[in-house]
């Protein structure tokens, strides 16, 4: 006989436990349901919201269901971690080498950058930024133009709206500009470990990634033009732009401290992945006749990335939990619209806040394996 | 002609190159000072792109003047290899140099010169600084939150005692040294507890906390003395039993009420707040989530599946909710699970959520301790004839504990940091004080200065915390 009774035992009590915490939670919660008359179930979803989102991607008013309200929430929420996560990848990793520069200035400034924006709790740079820097910004009417175009104000950004003309043949261009982008790398490589010859791949993308758009605008017929804001007058004092895109004050808010607090740790993490690959690395490159260049493309880059890659995934995973802190500024995210108005409305706490949290969970669990999917891409290859 | 170099220094025009550089880079300086420091504009008969970029070229030109290897003068060498060591550097030297002389004065005339400091009403904050007149009249509820003026000492002689004693291991001798884990583990919570319990409340707020508390402090203190035999079966009944004998049996209410001070007010925890509260909550949250945390880990790294999977299921449930989800739950969903006539305060089920939230961030930091350790020690362990808990706790723990500091730190910063969210639940702490004073219609106007206030104070705590979790990475650094 192979198990004791001490290798069971222990296993045993802790699933008791868990499934006796379990079921009085789920009794309890029947009773209670009983008691003040709400039925479980998730049949609300198809009902009629009846309330009105500020700021939505997709077509949405109170007449469509609750569970168009939640994809406007749920897409609310991904449109600011996805513009988060490029702000804060950009941003960290400049900081981050910036604190690698044998500048002092340079170096300083970084560092200060760092510990300055990362002590500071998000919440709190949240309100900042809403209800303290943003709230400083011009009425409408005052407001100067940035470049002509662009309007900064206490009610938002607005920008020039795209107007295409045949988008389609435009976007067939640049998939076409990218697939031979794609051919012609392969077709270089091959013909490197063949012939040993070197063909200018970077500036052959560059030109053709300019080229066929370009070409698209001339034969295919794509037009592009602006659709400006223009300032309009509501009332004697109330002004408001119409036209073009606007983007909400709490959008702006939102996006600038998260990605300003996330991109401190991204550079952490840069700055400990280029200094985690040894300087013999470096030195033995160089010594083989690689140009500084390709010794950061060919060396240098590939093992600091393998040391750099989970942790920042983990940044990311932060970012997208902390977009959550959107309710405190009234953004529209799944959070303000779903787990709060909708909750308010329906009463149905407990279907809610499960929807909300397994939403989050898929949202984590699908960044963690297309990080460690690309993770595993990147990884030594070991015999 | 050949000798004749007007471009690059050499050893004949050397000194000539020196002093036209260091002039025309202290030129470019002065300009942008006497700009921002005294609104006096040297260029200003120039036309506006050429005033504005002229000490950038100025001073460029004037750093690749002296952008000499070797000099042989010593604080030239320092210049040029910090922050002049090429062109791009120099000009983005240049730049910061720039931007931090521009931003002083206003920076400096917000926070100080133009500020108001003086009396207590919103009338003298006329200028065009900061109105320091705001927090200082708002000082109260910021630091206490709606906690009644008359008893605010309480919370004051509270942390002072806590702090003295939680400064005892600086003055221990080394006779008394030995014994401080365990004082720091199992006495000094408990002495904390019974502190925030008897003392700041004052009255019924964490019964069944308390029964939880006390039951499992004083199974701790007997386990002991249980031989290592028993010790299993000991940790797996007693404390349980003990919190079932402590709460239906021995330790009625009447019993807490007797302990009570005299002349004491009950002061529910709706009133607490402030930045007192943000230390009651990081203390307790700390307290708990650490063998909550510890437990996970170990549970994880198990030998037996079920206990391990159910450890993965919690540590990755909690890691992949953000924490407002969570405290939406325990405000709303939470109560729903409960038996009618059960009621837990909001401060405790806020307690309870931010500790099992940030117990799964703990274990994930211990089990990367744990697996950083080599197998050897593990299995030195087990020759010796170790079993799991002894050998856990004599062998791996300190070792793997010492590892993850830096880990570990980052997780307590990360929930100090966190504490501002318990608005959800309605509780205000120094972040929600600063809302809802800034809505008060005879303070309108003052969000700045209140977030910059509670920023600084932010600040200053986490910078502490990290500088001292580096010193402590430091001091127990061992070599392997």
């Amino acid at each position: 006989m192979n198990f004791k009774l001490k290798d069971i035992v222990p296993q045993l009590i802790t699933v008791l436990a868990v499934v006796l915490v379990f079921s009085f939670f789920t009794y309890n919660a029947q009773i209670n349901m009983e008691n003040r008359g709400i039925d479980f179930g998730y049949g609300f979803l198809s009902q009629e919201s009846s309330f009105d989102v500020q700021f939505s991607l997709i077509e949405y008013d109170g007449s469509h269901s609750y569970f168009r309200a939640y994809l406007v929430g749920l897409l609310n929420t991904i449109l600011v971690s996805v513009i988060g996560i490029i702000i804060a990848t950009i941003l960290g990793v400049i900081v981050g080498i910036a604190r690698l520069s044998p500048n002092y200035l340079i170096n300083k400034f970084a560092a200060f950058y760092v510990e300055f924006f990362r002590n500071i709790p998000l919440l709190l740079q949240i309100f900042f930024w809403y209800f303290a820097a943003l709230r400083a910004l011009p009425l409408p009417q005052d407001a100067e133009a940035m470049f002509g175009v662009f309007f900064l104000t206490i009610k938002g950004l607005y920008v020039p709206a795209f107007i295409w003309q045949n988008f389609n043949i435009f976007f067939y261009s640049i998939t076409a500009a990218i697939i031979s982008i794609i051919v012609i790398r392969a077709h270089a490589k091959r013909v490197q470990e063949n012939q040993g010859k070197q063909i200018p791949v970077f500036l052959i993308s560059i030109g053709l990634i300019f080229i066929f758009p370009l070409l698209s605008f001339l034969i295919g017929g794509v037009k592009l033009s602006f659709e400006v804001p223009v300032l309009k007058q509501l009332a004697t004092t109330s002004f408001i732009y119409e036209g073009g895109v606007s983007l909400p004050p709490e959008l702006i808010a939102l996006t600038l401290s998260l990605s300003l607090y996330t991109a401190t740790f991204i550079a952490e993490c840069v700055r400990a992945g280029i200094q985690g690959v040894g300087k013999g690395q470096k030195e033995a490159a160089a010594s083989i006749g690689l140009t500084p260049n390709q010794v950061l493309k060919l060396v240098i880059m590939p093992q600091a990335l393998r040391i750099i890659i989970p942790p920042t995934t983990n940044q990311y995973l932060n970012l997208t939990k902390n977009s959550s802190l959107a309710a405190a500024i009234a953004y529209p995210d799944l959070v303000l619209v779903f787990a709060g108005t909708a909750l308010m409305q329906t009463g149905k706490a407990i279907e809610i806040v499960s929807i909300t949290m397994f939403t989050y969970l898929t949202l984590s669990i699908s960044i963690s394996i297309l990080m460690n999917w690309y993770n595993k891409k990147i990884a030594i290859q070991e015999k | 002609m050949s000798n004749i170099n007007f471009l690059k220094p050499d050893r004949t025009n050397l000194n000539t190159f020196l002093y036209l550089g260091s002039f025309l880079f202290f030129i470019s300086i002065l300009d942008v000072f006497l700009n921002s420091f005294f609104r006096l504009n040297l260029t200003g008969f120039l036309p506006n792109f050429l005033s504005f970029l002229l000490p950038l070229a100025l001073g460029f030109v004037g750093l690749y003047f002296i952008r000499i290897e070797y000099s042989g003068i010593k604080n030239l060498d320092l210049l040029n290899k910090h922050i002049n060591t090429n062109n791009f550097n120099a000009v983005l030297s240049l730049l910061i140099i720039f931007v931090i002389i521009k931003s002083l004065p206003p920076i400096l005339s917000w926070f100080v010169i133009d500020a108001s400091f003086a009396g207590d009403t919103k009338d003298v904050c006329t200028g065009s600084g900061a109105c320091w007149t705001y927090i200082k009249v708002w000082m109260r509820r910021f630091m206490y939150g709606m906690y009644p003026n008359a008893e605010q000492w309480r919370i004051n002689l509270s942390f002072v005692a806590l702090m003295l004693l939680g400064s005892v291991g600086y003055f221990a001798t080394d006779k008394f040294k030995k014994y401080l884990t365990l004082y720091y583990v199992v006495i000094y919570p408990l002495i904390a507890f019974l502190f925030i319990f008897f003392f700041i409340s004052g009255g019924p707020v964490f019964f069944d906390f308390s029964y939880g508390i006390i039951a499992a402090i004083l199974s701790i203190i007997i386990g002991f003395f249980i031989p290592s035999k028993f010790k299993f079966y000991y940790f797996l009944i007693v404390p349980l039993a003990l919190y079932i004998i402590l709460k239906y049996f021995l330790f009625f209410e009447e019993y807490i009420e007797l302990g009570k001070l005299d002349g004491l007010n009950w002061v529910e925890t709706g009133a607490w707040g402030g930045l007192s509260l943000t230390f009651i909550i990081s203390f307790f949250c700390l307290i708990f989530c650490f063998p909550i945390g510890m437990a996970f880990a170990l549970g994880r790294r198990s030998e037996f599946p079920l206990i391990r999977y159910i450890s993965v299921g919690f540590i990755e449930f909690w890691r992949g909710v953000p924490l407002i989800t969570v405290l939406f739950m325990s405000a709303v969903m939470f109560p729903m699970f409960l038996p009618e006539d059960f009621f837990i305060d909001k401060l405790v089920r806020a307690i309870i959520a931010i500790s099992l939230f940030e117990a799964a961030y703990v274990a994930e930091v211990i089990r990367g301790g744990l697996q950083a350790l080599p197998r050897g020690q593990y299995e030195a362990a087990k020759s010796l004839g170790m079993g799991y808990w002894k050998m856990h706790i004599f062998v791996i723990l300190p070792q793997a504990l010492k590892l993850v500091i830096p880990g570990i730190a980052n997780t307590f910063l990360a929930l100090v940091k966190d504490t501002p969210l318990i608005f959800v639940v309605g509780l205000l702490e120094i972040v929600g004080m600063l809302n809802l004073a800034k809505t008060n219609p005879k303070w309108l106007g003052f969000a700045m200065e209140g977030y910059v206030f509670a920023a600084i104070i932010f600040w200053i705590i986490c910078y502490a915390m990290s500088k001292y979790s580096y010193n402590l990475e430091q001091k127990y650094k061992t070599d392997r």
